[in-house]
């Protein structure tokens, strides 16, 4: 049983660390914005990773958001009938997924993909002083490593999540027809109808946000890894876990913005 | 007791009358922990330093700190006549193109072919090169270390000699005037470690380089070294040649050389 010295001395401890820790990301994330602007600039770099990170993720993306399309679809359509709005199932599906679940689920599957392999990369390359080799043959690390990854990461998402929505508003099509027949043309301007800009720009900005905190806070832990085989995958590891801590309370704060534009 | 043994350097050898390299009074500690305490090191032109220590005992500190991957807490190093931890980004990447440093566990890029990772220190340099330049030196070089067949070969595919290897044609890439060697046979079979020392010293002779190697292999030091440095405890604890120092009599010292 823990007495409450002990119990004190945990809770200290606990503290100490998550504040070192916000520390260390807003000093990191500071740093980025000093240096990330200024010459020189490493532009191959960026488009080599705006392919690695963008073009790569496209594949699971691409398969996720379809297979969240049909299956949403499906899991509404009984409830739908039921209250006899069944001809409303494009249009709640179009406002779901584009509002919500599309930018969300992407940005989570964005995090699992990428957070963990710049965390896992640049924690394996610190390791074995790769980090270190870079600096001496003249190169700026933090620029040619993490600002290329963060700027590409904060990029590519919304692209992703567009494409995304995409794919899944395609899939809930397939899923209305499996049970039902509307036409593509049908289907779309039923979803475009009931579509605002005020629908889709919140949740497209948004995305800017989240692609930055995935591609932050997986440089952050990859740069800070601790010496060790085992320090790279608790790197690769809390880069996935925080950034999609991160995504729900960038989320949250998100739908309290728009509210407050009066936005939804 | 502490014994400084003060080298007996030739004045008259002009090879190794001009000092590229001047630690002064270098302090470094990690909290409590003092690593460097009052360290002092000469290197000349064309000279080979070996220095001597325990595991632990502040010598990748010391090797880091000249090339200004650290940052001392006290004291200078004066490199080609400059202070490296008073120096901006720009100055410090002029000078460490005329450095080159061999990583203990070489530092390849995992995720480059060997040509681009020969490659990757001349694109990135303030020195110009053209295309062609840039070829030519990368098969000359890898012709230097014998491991010209290896050129688009990943370094995963390399065995840990060839590594080492190509890990020293890029730290030679650049043709530097200084080449710093953090532990270069550690991890390496006694016979593969030999063919590295014999390379480096054919490497000096023929780009006619200084080396400050850092190694605690006794085969190394002396087969590689012109003087030999003894670090403990942080501080230079004895100067000498390596024949002077397996007549020293100090305790600490001959541990070393036993």
């Amino acid at each position: 049983m823990l007495t409450t010295s002990t119990y004190k001395k945990v809770l200290h401890q606990l503290n100490g660390s998550f504040l070192n820790e916000v520390g260390g990301l807003s000093h990191f994330t500071a740093r980025f914005f000093k240096q990330g602007f200024k010459p020189r600039y490493e532009v191959a770099e960026f488009v080599r990773q705006c392919f690695v990170i963008g073009y790569k993720s496209l594949p699971l993306i691409g398969l996720t958001s379809f297979i969240l399309g049909l299956v949403l679809t499906m899991q509404l359509r009984p409830s739908m009938v039921s209250y006899g709005v069944e001809s409303q199932l494009p249009a709640i599906v179009g406002i779901a997924v584009i509002r919500e679940i599309g930018p969300v689920i992407t940005a989570l599957i964005f995090a699992g993909k990428i957070g963990s392999s710049i965390g896992a990369e640049l924690g394996s390359m610190k390791v074995t002083e790769q980090i270190d080799a870079m600096e001496v043959s003249g190169t700026n690390p933090f620029k040619y490593l993490v600002v290329t990854r963060v700027l590409a990461a904060t990029l590519m998402l919304p692209i992703l999540v567009l494409l995304g929505d995409s794919i899944s508003l395609f899939g809930s099509w397939i899923g209305i027809n499996i049970r039902g027949a509307t036409s593509f043309q049908l289907y779309w301007t039923q979803v475009f109808d009931n579509l605002a800009f005020t629908d889709v720009l919140p949740a497209f900005f948004k995305s800017f946000f989240f692609g930055f905190a995935v591609g932050i806070i997986g440089c952050f832990k990859g740069y800070n890894s601790s010496k060790g085989t085992e320090g790279v995958g608790i790197s690769a590891n809390s880069a996935v876990v925080v950034s999609s801590i991160v995504i729900f309370i960038l989320d949250l704060l998100a739908v309290q913005v728009t509210d407050a534009l009066g936005l939804n | 007791m502490e014994q400084l043994i003060k080298p007996e350097i030739d004045d008259d050898n002009k090879e190794f009358s001009e000092p590229v390299l001047k630690i002064q009074n270098l302090f470094k500690s990690f909290g409590d922990n003092h690593v460097l305490i009052d360290f002092n090191l000469e290197l000349k032109k064309g000279e080979s330093v070996v220095v001597l220590g325990k595991s632990g005992s502040g010598k990748s500190v010391m090797i880091k700190c000249v090339v200004g991957l650290l940052q001392p807490d006290k004291g200078s190093v004066i490199m080609f006549g400059k202070n490296i931890p008073e120096l901006d980004d720009e100055e410090l990447d002029r000078i460490r193109a005329k450095v080159g440093f061999l990583f203990q566990g070489n530092a390849l890029y995992d995720s480059m072919t060997v040509r681009e990772n020969l490659e990757f220190p001349m694109r990135r340099t303030w020195i110009q090169f053209s295309q062609e330049e840039v070829k030519k030196r990368v098969v000359d070089t890898l012709e230097d270390v014998g491991l010209a067949h290896t050129i688009d070969m990943m370094p995963a595919e390399l065995s840990g000699g060839m590594r080492k290897r190509i890990a020293l044609a890029r730290t030679l890439i650049l043709r530097p005037e200084i080449i710093l060697y953090d532990e270069p046979t550690t991890g390496l079979d006694p016979i593969t470690g030999k063919e590295i020392i014999e390379l480096m010293n054919e490497i000096q002779k023929k780009y006619n380089t200084s080396s400050l190697i850092i190694s605690h292999d006794m085969k190394c030091v002396q087969t590689a070294s012109d003087r030999v440095v003894v670090l403990i405890d942080g501080r230079c604890y004895a100067m000498g040649t390596y024949e002077e120092l397996t007549k020293n009599k100090d305790p600490k010292v001959k541990e070393f050389f036993e």
